[in-house]
């Protein structure tokens, strides 16, 4: 101590310096790129790497999609490499002159007022059911699983009572069929995929085995062979007379397989239900239909219908198959439309591909943020 | 009292065997139905039925045949052979491309890297929202179709041609002396495995670090490559050969088998990237910064302490994920690649009439690969499971 005062005091500060902004390097957008993209020198030589990449394919990309597209006119003329127009970018006038048989197939013109009634009837059903805080979902689930098939097998199948002449079932196609097959698909899946998932939990060891069988032979395959199955073996097991239609057997088919998946996501949902509630509802002597009904099944299907959905995308994706057993959905009429001579260009094919995946890409993603903004939600009102 | 109790329990179990013998009786009934309408609608279109035809010649040619076919001598028997290895040929070769490649985009996904991170998510989600039907058309119909025709070939430089028919190779041809070479690699890799076992051995008997990673290295690739000298090379290429119609020679390498291959691993590295995301991620970051604190470096933590608890959850979605793949590969049907089901359900199918037969035979393939996997994956589940105290 005594040292210390024989030192001479050399800086004492009198005043608080000034605050100084932080670098400009570690702030802002400067700073969020050297933390993200410039952190090291490996980082930087990735960063300039896939930035090489993205200037290598986007401007083409766009160039073809857009710049250099043809958006209208009457044949392939206009769509092939010309003086004025060298490099042809995508054909969408061939898109524009197909696009009413793309969403309807050959369903007779005059009645595709009644496939549009379709439409709006589906998606006033998926809107109630997916809208969580909607009124009435009760009656949302009793219009989407018992009216509206019936609703739509009228409309649709014609029922020459009410004037509705029959459509029969060879003139559809298009997108009509897509979303008949993967609507189908769901609405026949669900009660059948409850029913063989509360079979699988079953104490009954013949309903046990017969849902584990069921489940696994049909997960264990692919769906082309369901699908030709259906297609091929189920008319040699009817009576002759009995033959059914060919959509009929493809929606067989896809119901099956959809069912057996559904079922594996309801046990999932079953086994998230507390052994509690259970036991609870046992004890307040509630039968095992009520138990499940009124306790156990509207918790699992909550915590599932995100799971719900990613099948009903994975279906979506699937009813793509159909096309194997020779009915025209969708991507099927893409197929014939693009063999059409008078659209034969180098780009048609590649054009028709687009919209496809324009199309199946806006309706599988668009179901993939609902179902993740459902998940966000039910674990937002789980945690407590 | 007693009495309604012990009646109440009788109904239960009457209710119970009742229902199962229901249950029993209509799918009984339904088999037994159906089983009456097949043979007698077969009848009426003098089908047979039984496997008979499997030894019938099969007269109808197949455009890649892995083991010796022909359509005058072959039976429907060897044509079911071909298929089947085409299907296996097809879906090894994807499973190791979309490993590589989902790996590498899962790992991407993780990135601290903006862009790079970004990118690996626009490729999975653009991928996995796009039906693997329509890309596989695409590949097939809008890229491979349209190459340029066999006069305007594309020529390779290591000799060799692309063009609308397909990849033409090179095609090794092995000498005699080759043999030697495989069984250098044989032992090569034999002698890895025992070191790889010693060296885990000892670090755990003694705790000191062991590394043998470039002994392994060297048993596995420089023991075959000293077999090639000292055998003098007993290798030959064989080019392919231009002809007026036709590319003669060399390894023809299909367009349908190469769309297929493209369209199956891109589909199916984006669902691999998310099941190595997700796996990576269930690794608690307790486990690495437990690691750091005991001083591991940032390789030995990840080589260590996170792979290892990361491919617990990955391994088995990752085996899904392969049966995925091997069951879209019978989308080959769609452009007319010879697997199983174009082959067996398909052509044989339409020959013979035989539909119940060739099915089931084709689905009984598809589920025994199904089952064996399943079986292995229980295995290896239990093999790994966490030792509970």
């Amino acid at each position: 101590m005594a040292a210390m005062a024989d030192t001479p005091v050399l800086y004492v500060r009198t005043a608080p310096a000034e605050q100084l902004p932080p670098p400009i390097a570690s702030t802002g957008f400067i700073g969020w790129l050297r933390a993200n993209m410039f952190s090291s020198a490996g980082n930087t030589i990735l960063t300039l790497a896939f930035a090489a990449l993205i200037f290598w394919a986007v401007p083409p990309l766009v160039r073809f999609l857009f710049i250099d597209a043809v958006w209208s006119g009457p044949n392939r003329e206009v769509c092939l490499a010309s003086p004025a127009h060298p490099e042809p970018g995508a054909c969408w006038a061939f898109v524009r002159v197909w696009l009413s048989y793309f969403i309807y197939g050959f369903y007779p013109i005059a009645e595709r007022w009644r496939v549009d009634v379709f439409f709006a009837a589906l998606a006033l059903g998926i809107g109630w059911l997916g809208w969580l805080s909607a009124p009435r979902r009760d009656l949302g689930a009793l219009y989407f699983f018992v009216i509206l098939p019936v609703l739509s097998f009228i409309l649709l199948y014609g029922f020459p009572a009410l004037g509705l002449a029959a459509v029969p079932t060879n003139l559809w196609g298009g997108v009509l069929v897509t979303i008949v097959v993967a609507t189908v698909g769901i609405v026949a899946s669900l009660p059948i995929g409850i029913l063989l998932a509360l079979g699988r939990r079953s104490e009954l060891p013949a309903v046990r085995w017969f849902a584990i069988g069921f489940i696994e032979f049909v997960r264990g395959v692919p769906l082309i062979t369901v699908l030709f199955m259906a297609s091929v073996m189920l008319p040699l097991f009817v009576p002759q007379q009995l033959e059914p239609d060919k959509l009929l057997r493809a929606l067989i088919g896809v119901a099956m397989f959809a069912s057996a998946y559904m079922a594996e996501v309801v046990r999932g949902g079953l086994a998230a239900v507390p052994r509690g509630q259970y036991e609870a509802a046992r004890a307040l002597a509630l039968t095992y239909w009520r138990m499940m009904g009124l306790v156990v099944l509207p918790q699992a299907l909550r915590v599932t219908l995100p799971n719900i959905v990613n099948i009903f995308i994975a279906l979506f994706k699937d009813t793509t198959l159909v096309f194997v057993v020779g009915i025209f959905d969708f991507l099927r009429a893409i197929e014939a439309a693009r063999g059409d001579p008078r659209w034969a260009t180098p780009v048609t094919a590649t054009t028709g591909y687009a919209f496809a995946a324009l199309f199946y890409f806006i309706f599988c993603y668009g179901m993939a943020r609902y179902a993740r903004s459902v998940e966000v939600r039910l674990s937002r009102s789980d945690r407590r | 009292m007693n009495g309604a109790i012990k009646s109440a329990r009788y109904s239960a179990q009457a209710w119970r065997i009742g229902l199962q013998v229901l249950l029993a009786v209509i799918v009984g009934g339904l088999i037994y139905g159906a089983f009456i309408n097949a043979a007698d609608n077969l009848e009426r279109a003098h089908i047979a039925s039984g496997f008979g035809f499997w030894n019938n010649s099969a007269g109808f040619d197949i455009s890649q045949t892995l083991i010796p076919y022909s359509a005058n001598t072959s039976t429907f028997g060897q044509a079911f052979w071909v298929g089947l290895l085409n299907t296996l040929l097809v879906a090894a070769l994807g499973v190791v491309l979309a490993t590589i490649l989902g790996f590498a985009i899962g790992i991407a996904r993780l990135s601290r890297n903006w862009l790079v991170a970004r990118l690996a998510g626009f490729y999975v989600e653009l991928i996995r929202n796009i039906p693997l039907l329509l890309q596989l058309l695409f590949w097939y119909n809008a890229v491979l179709k349209a190459l340029p025709e066999l006069r305007g070939s594309i020529v390779l430089p290591t000799g060799g041609f692309l063009n609308n028919r397909g990849l033409f190779l090179p095609r090794p041809v092995f000498a005699p002396g080759f043999a030697a070479v495989g069984a250098a690699l044989l032992v090569g890799i034999a002698a890895a495995i025992v070191l790889h076992i010693w060296a885990r051995r000892r670090r755990e008997r003694t705790g000191a670090p062991t590394p043998v990673g470039w002994w392994i290295a060297v048993l596995i690739v420089g023991l075959p490559l000293a077999a090639l000298t000292l055998a003098g090379f007993p290798v030959a290429f064989e080019l392919p050969q231009m002809s007026r119609f036709n590319v003669i020679g060399g390894l023809e390498i299909l367009p349908e088998f190469a769309a297929l291959l493209l369209a199956l691993s891109i589909y199916t590295a984006a669902f691999i990237a998310e099941v190595v995301r997700a796996g990576i991620l269930a690794v608690p970051s307790g486990q690495t910064e437990a690691a750091q604190a005991l001083g591991l470096r940032s390789g030995t933590t990840l080589r260590l302490i996170v792979v290892p608890q990361a491919m617990r959850a990955i391994v088995p979605p990752l085996t899904n994920q392969y049966l995925n793949l091997t069951k879209n590969s019978s989308l080959a049907v769609a452009i007319g690649y010879p697997d199983l089901v174009q082959v067996f359900a398909g052509s044989v199918l339409n020959i013979t009439g035989q539909a119940v037969e060739v099915i089931a035979i084709t689905m009984a393939v598809y589920l025994t690969i199904s089952l064996v996997t399943s079986l292995l994956m229980n295995l290896y589940g239990r093999m790994t499971a966490i030792a509970e105290r």
